[in-house]
């Protein structure tokens, strides 16, 4: 078995951004293998397992994260991941972010 | 065996097993568990979470719920809920501490909102309401619990917690709660006041209570000395058994006298009403006896009933009380609350004095809406039996008579709307404030009664505050200012012809009912449960002993040798109350 970290960096294409319901689909994705899998931006790292620690990694359309995947299902675990954040855009609307609401 | 000492805030003596009691609307209290008990709190997180994913799993298949973005947010917190590592930090958290599931559970997700809190981004930080919810649900499901275990009580029990809303206190089954012990809590907080009229024996202000007692712990509360004893020992339990019973023979002997007059032996009868907070506690003072309902205290109107009270929720409290008493006498107080205490206005500066502050009918008179709302519905009431209001906190005579003429307005409110109401309705003030007190005699021809609130004037003529630890043994009716401005108010009242009761705890503390006879009192109104007690006292007396008593305590210049002259004439006269 071939143990390495895989490791592959996404750009988030989707309007709204990575919030909580495109959280949550990575989420569910990654549980479905047996590896490891770490999201992380300059600042943070999470388990991508993990919905508590997914929060922390919310952000908004542009902005890039880096995953990496050990176990012999990280390369098909990070294909499936890259597929969902760049190629289905977790299923929502493409294109600029809207003005964000101004807060009330 | 551990003693603990606290504030007896109601009388009577109460021997069961324990139950704890936590609740929402205070901060979740640490409490230690036994070593034993881990594994059972282990286990009721465990349900709580898989009650609340299926609380949260059939609000989403709620065909109503449209919204789609609520559910996806709902799918969320399940999905924290199924989060295996957060479970295990729960599980961890109560292993090492020995806390209790909600502590755990509270303790552990506070931390996690705050680390959100904490990051900059304000699309994470605002991620900490999320998790604030998930609280919230595996809160409910926690304390819902125990809810459920108060309401379906089957053997005795003394309820100890932190503290208890009013809310929680209401809904104990009589028949299994036996007494109440809070860590939190004064004199006069609502644990206080509700015991002392549920006639239950409750200590407050107890400091750490619950991490002392285990699931099965017995306790006894001695509301008479403040005390409450944790797992007694045999000899205690034996001790506590007997006084018990003494105390409710006691009680039995005063219960008999319920329908006999509150009249001297000497036949000069008395009027003894009750103090409600609540229209429910009126059939409570009619069955202990008192003759009317002498101050109904607004306030919990406002403090309790969750959303701000409407017009028609004061009339209906006010129509129940009334109910009771059709006949007799039923004053009701308007509001006394500071906008400190009340829960929906909009915050605004905190006051630095808010006791000295915009409260009370300084409040009212400044916000015209709520005070005329409360005064329509009192007018209302008014033709079903005898009302009669009264405004608190008067400090003037300007005052009384903007109240005064508020109330002409809203009576002419109602003669527009043909809505019948008694144009002859007592209107009487609280003299709680030396201003008042001073000016009685201004005040007397423009009032229909006085009542002296006992409890405010000594705070603001001593310059006390009762509840200040430091200080609250300086605070005492039988100081000689408190018994000469008591004398200068009746004397104003008498002169004027107008009816005069004392409303304070005063009126219930057994040694100064002789006093306040003596002086010209002729009614009292007090805590239901202490009616048959004073009753008992009054029918033991001579009228010419009490004025004998007053006038010898005219004469004394310090409040200790007014106290024991009081304590040794009372001894005489009833040895076996005293």
């Amino acid at each position: 078995m071939s143990y390495e970290d895989h490791e592959i960096e996404v750009e988030i294409k989707n309007a709204q951004g990575l919030h909580m319901r495109p959280a949550l689909q990575i989420v569910e994705l990654a549980g479905e293998f047996n590896s490891s899998i770490t999201v992380s931006n300059e600042k943070e790292s999470a388990d991508a397992k993990s919905i508590m620690q997914m929060m922390k990694m919310l952000t908004t359309y542009g902005n890039k994260l880096k995953f990496s995947a050990a176990g012999h299902d990280a390369p098909k675990a990070l294909e499936e991941i890259r597929k969902l954040v760049e190629e289905r855009l977790f299923d929502e609307p493409p294109g600029k972010p809207l003005e964000r609401a101004s807060k009330d | 065996m551990e003693i603990r000492k606290g504030i007896g805030v109601s009388s009577g003596v109460a021997i069961a097993r324990c139950m704890v009691v936590d609740s929402t609307d205070y901060r979740i209290p640490r409490r230690s568990i036994l070593n034993s008990q881990r594994g059972r709190e282990i286990l009721r997180v465990r349900k709580a979470f898989a009650s609340a994913i299926r609380e949260l799993s059939s609000l989403t298949s709620n065909k109503t719920l449209e919204e789609s973005k609520i559910k996806d947010i709902f799918a969320v917190h399940t999905r924290f809920l199924r989060d295996k590592s957060f479970r295990k930090r729960i599980r961890d958290f109560i292993d090492k501490e020995q806390v209790t599931a909600e502590y755990a559970v509270s303790a552990i997700l506070r931390e996690i909102a705050s680390h959100f809190e904490g990051i900059d981004d304000p699309y994470i930080s605002e991620r900490a309401a999320d998790i604030y919810d998930i609280e919230r649900r595996l809160l409910k499901q926690l304390l819902g619990k125990v809810k459920e275990d108060v309401e379906h009580l089957r053997d005795e029990v003394v309820i100890v917690a932190h503290d208890l809303t009013p809310t929680q206190t209401a809904s104990f089954n009589r028949t299994f709660v036996k007494g109440f012990a809070t860590e939190a809590g004064g004199r006069t907080s609502h644990t206080a006041i509700i015991s002392k009229t549920m006639g239950l024996p409750a200590v407050v202000a107890l400091g750490d209570l619950t991490s002392a007692l285990s699931a099965e712990s017995m306790v006894i509360i001695d509301g008479n000395r403040g005390v409450v004893v944790i797992d007694p020992d045999e000899e205690t339990l034996r001790q506590y058994r007997h006084y018990a019973q003494q105390v409710s023979l006691f009680v039995h002997q005063l219960d008999e006298l319920k329908d006999k007059p509150a009249e001297t032996k000497d036949g000069v009868k008395i009027q003894l009403l009750g103090n409600i907070e609540f229209p429910e506690e009126s059939a409570i003072v009619r069955e202990k006896g008192g003759e009317g309902i002498g101050l109904y205290r607004t306030e919990f109107l406002y403090l309790y009933g969750g959303a701000e009270p409407t017009e028609e929720d004061h009339y209906q409290a006010y129509a129940e009380a009334v109910k009771v008493f059709p006949h007799e006498p039923v004053v009701i107080r308007t509001m006394d609350l500071g906008a400190d205490k009340m829960p929906h206005t909009i915050a605004r500066d905190p006051e630095a004095n808010p006791v000295l502050g915009l409260r009370s009918i300084r409040y009212c008179l400044q916000n015209l809406g709520l005070f005329k709302m409360q005064l329509r519905a009192i007018l209302r009431a008014s033709v079903l039996g005898d009302v009669r209001v009264m405004f608190p906190l008067i400090t003037n005579l300007q005052e009384l008579r903007q109240a005064k003429m508020i109330l002409r307005d809203v009576m002419e409110d109602l003669d527009e709307f043909a809505v019948p109401y008694n144009a002859k309705m007592p209107v009487g003030i609280m003299i709680e404030t030396p201003s008042s007190a001073l000016t009685a005699n201004h005040l007397a021809p423009e009032s229909d009664f006085f009542s002296i609130g006992t409890n405010d004037l000594i705070q603001y003529t001593l310059a006390v505050d009762r509840s200040n630890q430091h200080v609250s043994t300086l605070f005492s009716a039988a100081e000689p200012a408190i018994v000469r401005i008591l004398r200068s108010v009746i004397h104003d009242a008498g002169k004027a012809g107008i009816g005069l009761s004392v409303c304070g705890e005063v009126a219930s503390d057994p040694e100064y009912i002789m006093l306040l006879l003596g002086m010209g009192v002729r009614t009292l109104s007090l805590a239901s449960p202490m009616i048959p007690e004073i009753k008992k006292i009054i029918r033991s007396v001579h009228i010419e002993d009490c004025n004998m008593l007053a006038r010898r305590v005219a004469t004394l210049d310090s409040q200790r040798q007014i106290k024991n002259l009081l304590r040794d004439t009372a001894g005489q006269i009833l040895p076996d109350a005293f």
